[in-house]
């Protein structure tokens, strides 16, 4: 089980918390403006790296807030967790 | 054969115990199988596939063959029990398994006497080819009834397993020399430290040695230092997360216990397994691990053998042999695989008058149930036994020194990687990702004796040389493995299953692993290693569940009526969590008549349902209207105070994903509600377009499902009954879709008029407390309840669907009929752009349309619909379908390929009791086409 630090709550145990998929991948503003092709790209296409990853979390059990997190996804390491709107770690 | 002196048993002490029914005397301090040997049984099981005879192989974790049924009584049997880990105590009951009619006698072993043996890949071989009638004939019966380990207790568990959660600087799993000294020096340096160790006593092989474990009472003074002994660490997780399974067989029944362990950094001082050497015969009992033999010695004063044969290929074995002469055994010889063991070791066995033959090997075990004696036999250059030149040599034991390999399971389910180490001629940890440190041996390995390469080579060519014991897995199974072409040693290890047995080839492993690579003609680490996975030795299901078992399983919610129901003799269905009422039998009544009658009470009276379970969100602040806006498919800005819509969302698919009822509190202030499952799902999503997308609204979202009591009451006599009890409010001027703030029964209330029914009604929402005073005052005023069975059928009958029934994830709002709730002129909100995609307005979507039996029979849910050419064409399924008793008739919902376009037309509802069932395609509104009941 990961220990992932909330960035309002600190470290606690993964059972708190909820994966929400890849970050930043903001909703267009206006869908409406998007090709068909532009559209399913926003909804289905995803990363998915080998290596560093930038996803998102919620502390569901906890908080409830939303967070983005930098983790490697094949040694599960994060290099940090951060608050909406801020820069991931370098 | 007990000795006078010596050991680390209290014979102050005597302990009474039994073995298939024979009592024996033993003494604490003992471990069944110390006890056993002490009393001379050496025969403890059957094999698991050929039912040959298997005796003690080891004294500790890693045994194989000597797995035996523990009895403590009802509830109490544990199957598969390694007698080398099971301390003796007063009174235990001991079993053989696998053995039929008896340990002694059994006849599933005389079918492989002269028979070859099952080669491996035989079942996939008899199932494929043409003797996959022979398989079924012949093989699986036989198979099935002789092929097992042990029996499953029946009756339920009464004991109690614990669970603990730690937290340390420092986790160190085993405590022999190397674990010690780094808790010791971890502990000086001030951490909090975890020692754990999987024997009964501290000390590893340091047991080995006369007198106190030195190390271990300066640990014991250390205060922040905890030793954990019976204690094996199973599972090693992410970020240095350990589980231990710790035994505790405390008198109050507490048995087991199950730490969760949070390390700053662990340290695996797991040691070196001794492996076993592969000739053929080397599975009869009395064939031991030369260390075991020597801890028998040592530690428990048990002497398994007078007359002992070793064969070495590791230097570690002489040390064995001698500690066994000189607790008395004679040593017939030493066969030393080695063409020129180190001279001093020869001077040694020399000046003790052992007589040590280099470049000599086993050809054959003699004997039945114990070994009587073996042909020592010179090496042929390929390192093989040359039998013609055997010489024969009576013994009652066998000692093997195959070499050791260090225990590094747990370092690789922590992720890290094996590297292959040639001088130390064994895989060493390499890199981590994890805060672990390996220490000892397990990180060094022993030293290298014959190097595992050559003790492969030289036993290509045996016959019966086993390699995993318990899964009766040979050399020769591997190499025809090779042969049939399987190259993946992942691939070579499922084919034959070695390794894959509950010990999971500890002694076995890496020798089938060279094996497979002298059959391939190429270097050990180019053939790779597999994966060691959880659990590292068998946990039991009471230690991994704890107390989540029976009530504390799952927890269940109840609505505000439930005990009411109870005294009523309600039937209770689970809606996920939730035990909802299902119907309410009178006596005399079954399913079916308690759910007609309530249907027919709503619809020509009143009928009372507790709606407590519905999902509720309350939706508070200046921007509540435009986030319900962005978010549902509806239009909210428009809506008046006092005023309800029904509520659609979707997902950015644009597939339902949620309905319920919206209703306008105030001006800043919405109550919506969500299907019972989906109430965690939809606040979920509505907070994650309110945190991420829209941060800029001044919204909150606040669950108060718990808070809110609701009670449904539905049809037409449903005015009449409540008026009388409601104040502030003019009830008759209340219109459908609307809600207000009102006194009922004396209970502050918000008061709905909606309907899942079709039928005037009510839904009262009172604090959940208040709900059952309000509830007996409805059921005095005559109001009929009814449960989630009658509600079903009545929204059927109205064509109303279930989100999760009618729906299942691909399906969009015009596909369920619902088009009429999206605002037109709405620019966006979830989902609005996917319903634009090509594929959502193709003409052949599956619609939800009703279907009507053209015969009394209700339909299957789930049912096909078949329609087209020879109607074989799949065109959708049922959805729903009830007895109507309002129609007198059957009745279903569905989703069919333009259903809506086909009124009329005759479709097949697939049936598992045979033909098709021919059904109308009609409007899903059965009851009250016109909707006039609503507004009565
Ligand atoms: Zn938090």
């Amino acid at each position: 089980m990961l220990l992932i630090r909330c960035p309002w709550c600190g470290d606690r145990p993964e059972v708190e918390f909820r994966h929400a998929g890849e970050a930043h991948i903001a909703r267009p503003a206006d869908p409406a403006m998007l090709t068909d092709a532009e559209w399913a790209g926003f909804l289905y296409e995803r990363a998915n790296p080998r290596g560093d990853y930038r996803e998102r979390w919620r502390h569901i059990h906890g908080c409830g807030r939303f967070f983005n997190a930098q983790r490697h996804t094949l040694t599960d390491r994060f290099a940090g967790t951060y608050r909406p709107g801020e820069e991931p770690p370098a | 054969m007990r000795l006078a002196t010596g050991g680390r048993i209290d014979r102050s002490r005597p302990l009474r115990f039994s073995f298939d029914g024979r009592a024996y005397t033993g003494f604490a301090g003992d471990t069944l199988a110390s006890a056993l040997l002490a009393n001379g049984v050496q025969l403890i099981g059957r094999s698991f596939k050929y039912h040959r005879p298997r005796g003690i192989l080891s004294a500790g974790a890693e045994e194989p063959n000597a797995l035996v049924e523990l009895d403590r009584g009802p509830g109490r049997r544990e199957p598969n029990t390694r007698a080398t880990m099971v301390p003796l105590t007063e009174g235990l009951v001991a079993r053989s398994q696998n053995r039929w009619p008896s340990l002694g006698f059994d006849l599933g072993a005389l079918a492989g006497l002269g028979a070859p043996l099952l080669p491996a890949g035989f079942y996939y071989k008899t199932f494929l080819g043409p003797g996959r009638d022979a398989w079924y004939r012949r093989w699986e019966p036989l198979i099935r009834r002789m092929a097992g380990l042990g029996r499953a207790p029946e009756a339920p568990d009464p004991d109690r397993y614990g669970n603990r959660h730690a937290h340390c600087e420092t986790l160190v799993i085993g405590a022999g020399r190397a674990g010690i000294a780094a808790a010791l020096a971890a502990a000086e340096a001030g951490d909090r430290v975890i020692l754990c160790d999987e024997q009964a006593e501290p000390g590893g092989r340091l047991l080995l040695l006369p007198g106190p474990v030195p190390g271990l009472e300066a640990l014991r003074a250390q205060p922040r230092l905890r030793i954990l002994t019976r204690t094996t660490a199973f599972h090693y997780g992410l970020q240095n997360y350990v589980s231990l399974a710790e035994v505790l067989d405390r008198p109050d029944g507490l048995r087991e216990r199950l730490w969760r362990v949070r390390a700053r950094r662990v340290v695996l001082a797991t040691g070196a397994l001794e492996r076993l050497l592969p000739f053929s015969g080397n599975d009869r009992p009395g064939v031991m691990l030369a260390d075991a033999a020597r801890a028998y010695v040592a530690r428990w004063a048990v002497l398994p053998g007078r007359r002992a044969v070793l064969l070495a290929a590791h230097d570690s074995g002489y040390d064995a042999a001698f500690a066994l002469q000189d607790a008395g055994a004679g040593v017939v010889a030493i066969l030393d695989l080695r063409a020129a063991p180190p001279a001093a070791l020869r001077e040694a066995a020399a000046a003790r008058g052992i007589a040590v033959r280099p470049a000599h090997g086993i050809a054959a075990t003699r004997g039945g149930a114990r070994v009587t004696g073996v042909l020592a036999a010179p090496l042929r250059p390929d390192g093989s036994p040359d039998a013609a030149r055997a010489e024969a040599l009576a013994c009652d034991l066998v000692l093997m020194a195959g070499g050791w390999t260090p225990n590094l399971a747990l370092f690789s389910q922590a992720r890290g990687r094996l590297r292959w180490d040639a001088a130390a001629d064994a895989f060493l940890p390499g890199e981590t990702a994890e805060a672990l440190e390996c220490a000892g041996a397990c990180a060094t390995g022993r030293g290298p004796g014959l190097p595992l390469a050559a003790i492969a080579a030289g036993s290509l060519g045996a016959r019966k040389a086993f390699v995993d014991p318990q899964n009766d897995v040979t050399t020769r199974d591997i190499a025809l493995a090779v042969r049939e072409g399987f190259r993946s040693i992942e691939h070579v290890k499922r084919y034959t299953t070695t390794g894959m047995a509950t010990d999971q080839g500890k002694i076995g492993g890496m020798l089938g692993l060279a094996i497979t690579a002298a059959a391939r003609g190429q270097a050990i680490p180019e053939v790779g290693f597999t994966t060691f996975r959880p659990p590292y030795t068998p946990v039991s299901f009471g230690t991994l569940a704890g107390r989540h078992r029976a009530a504390l399983f799952d927890p269940v919610r109840t609505a505000p009526t439930h005990a009411w129901a109870e005294a009523q003799g309600a039937v209770f269905e689970p809606v996920g969590q939730w035990q909802r009422a299902r119907y309410f039998p009178r006596a005399g009544e079954d399913m079916a008549a308690a759910v007609a009658r309530e249907c027919l009470a709503v619809r020509n009276a009143a009928g009372l349902l507790d709606a407590s379970t519905l999902g509720k969100v309350e939706v508070v602040g200046p921007d509540a209207a435009e986030f319900l806006e962005r978010c549902y498919v509806n239009a909210f800005h428009g809506m008046r105070p006092g005023r309800c819509r029904y509520g659609l969302l979707l997902r950015e698919d644009g597939f339902l994903y949620d309905d319920g009822v919206i209703a306008r509190l105030a001006e800043d202030r919405f109550h919506l509600t969500t299907t019972t499952g989906g109430a965690a799902r939809v606040l979920h999503l509505l907070e994650d377009y309110l945190q991420t997308e829209f941060p800029e609204l001044r919204v909150w979202l606040t669950s108060n499902t718990e808070h809110w009591g609701v009670a449904a009451l539905q049809g037409p006599a449903a005015r009449a009954m409540l008026a009388p009890l409601v104040r502030g409010i003019d009830l008759a001027a209340l219109p459908h879709m609307a809600v207000a703030e009102a006194e009922v029964a004396g209970i502050p209330a918000w008061l709905f008029r909606v309907s899942f029914t079709g039928e005037a009604g009510y839904e009262v929402n009172v604090p959940a407390d208040r709900l059952a005073a309000l509830w007996e005052r409805l059921i005095a005023a005559g109001a009929t309840p009814y449960g989630t069975e009658a509600m079903h059928v009545l929204r059927a009958e109205k064509g109303f669907i279930i989100i999760g029934q009618e729906t299942d994830g691909t399906v969009t709002p015009e596909d369920a009929g619902l088009g009429w709730a999206i605002g037109k002129a709405k620019r966006d909100f979830i989902g609005k752009r996917s319903l634009a995609r090509p594929e959502m307005l193709r003409p052949d979507r599956r619609q939800v349309v009703g279907l009507a039996p053209r015969d009394a029979r209700v339909p299957e849910e789930g049912a096909q619909l078949l329609a087209g050419a020879d109607r074989r064409e799949a065109q959708g399924h049922v959805t729903s379908a009830y007895h109507s008793a309002a129609l007198g008739r059957p009745i279903a919902l569905g989703l069919l390929s333009a259903g809506r376009a086909r009124l009329g037309e005759t479709v097949f509802a697939t049936r598992l009791d045979g033909v098709p069932q021919p059904l109308e395609v009609v409007s899903p509104v059965f009851w009250d086409p016109e909707g006039k009941r609503l507004h009565g």
